[in-house]
């Protein structure tokens, strides 16, 4: 039981990995409680540049300033600030008609009972609202599923999420 | 208070090849004297948020310099950017507010505490390596230059004249102007870069 629990998490490397098989070259977030490890993995890979942020809603826009300047960014924020987003989305992300993958942890999130955290209730609403796809992973072997939203964000030139389901349970150790 | 317009005159003096990025209702005032348009970028789009984008090109350009001509308007909307700006240290940003004291577009209501608040002492105390507040065009044409050759992020914010505009959006008179998409389009071709 506990080694098929083990084997089901998403590790913050397969995060990594997939971040660098993608040519990321920046990932701009505010850090949560459940990140930490994911957050000092980061900023130990010479080839990402880390780019903290005061609230979420600024992630979309230096996002957009970023790839401008032909970089590769990913907004790495939690499903809470997405929600404070909204506007920075619509403006910078989905009017600017470039692409862009955006990773939010899915906190409230479960397969198991009833959801009970408002925010887990809203997410995917606010995404179907604003017209954005998203994939759900919430294990290693989803991390195919990465890649899927980096490529239909290339073709679409449309911001494409990634949910983290259940919390970041691999990232904190 | 200064007016937009004269600011913007005397910084094209100095502006050398520096991507310049106007927004808000004085910014309109930069198509008046700009003279190398494809290095101007707009990149509004949503509340507050161009600071933000900003700061992203001065990351993403870091050999080119780049000044923002923000709004107080729209800083007071996301105030914690300074603390974002200052914490990643671009070198080559200046950013240069426009302080009207209202929110203009709308009809000239105040700003929150538009009268007290110190922008400049904010930044400075954000973490920005210097800011400066100016209500003349003459000490701003002193030291526009100097400031242009300091080592970024700079702060320099200025008191300028609004210009409240009261009509309905739809009857308002619209000044030829380039898209965002198109001025970003024209950067990236000026400047050799490609969407990743």
């Amino acid at each position: 039981m506990v080694d098929h629990q083990q084997a089901a998490i998403l590790s913050p490397e397969t995060l990594i990995e997939e971040f660098k098989k993608n040519g990321v070259t920046h990932i701009v977030t505010i850090p949560d409680s459940e990140t930490n490890y994911l957050y000092e993995l980061m900023t130990a890979q010479p080839w990402l540049e880390i780019v903290p942020s005061a609230r979420e809603g600024e992630t979309f826009a230096i996002a957009l300033g970023l790839i401008i300047g032909g970089k590769k960014p990913v907004c790495l924020i939690q499903n809470t600030g997405m929600l404070e987003s909204g506007d920075s989305i619509r403006g910078m992300a989905i009017d600017s008609g470039f692409p862009l993958v955006f990773v939010v942890g899915y906190r409230g999130w479960t397969r198991h009972g009833p959801i009970t955290d408002s925010v887990a209730r809203y997410t995917e609403p606010f995404l179907n609202a604003m017209r954005v796809n998203y994939y759900l992973v919430e294990q290693d072997a989803d991390s195919d599923r990465i890649s899927l939203a980096f490529e239909e964000s290339k073709n679409t030139k449309r911001p494409v999420a990634v949910l983290v389901g259940d919390e970041y349970h691999g990232f904190n150790r | 208070m200064i007016e937009a317009s004269e600011v913007f005159r005397v910084f094209q003096e100095y502006r050398g090849d520096a991507i310049v990025i106007p927004s808000g209702t004085s910014g309109r005032f930069w198509a008046d004297h700009t003279t190398n348009e494809k290095r101007d970028l707009v990149i509004g789009g949503a509340m507050g948020q161009t600071t933000s984008a900003a700061l992203g090109v001065a990351l993403s350009l870091a050999d080119e310099k780049v000044v923002l001509f923000d709004s107080e308007g729209a800083l007071t909307m996301n105030m914690g950017i300074l603390a974002t700006i200052a914490g990643k240290k671009p070198k080559n940003f200046l950013h240069i507010l426009m302080d009207n004291e209202c929110y203009a577009t709308t009809g000239g209501q105040p700003v929150p505490n538009a009268q007290e608040i110190n922008y400049a002492g904010m930044a400075k105390e954000a973490g920005y390596l210097a800011a400066y507040n100016y209500d003349n065009l003459e000490d701003f044409a002193t030291n526009i230059g100097s400031i242009m050759q300091e080592t970024g992020p700079v702060f320099v914010a200025i008191k300028v004249v609004p210009r409240v505009e009261n009509e309905p959006m739809g009857s308002r008179v619209r000044r030829a102007s380039r898209s965002r998409a198109e001025s970003i389009r024209d950067l990236q071709t000026e400047l050799g870069v490609a969407v990743a």
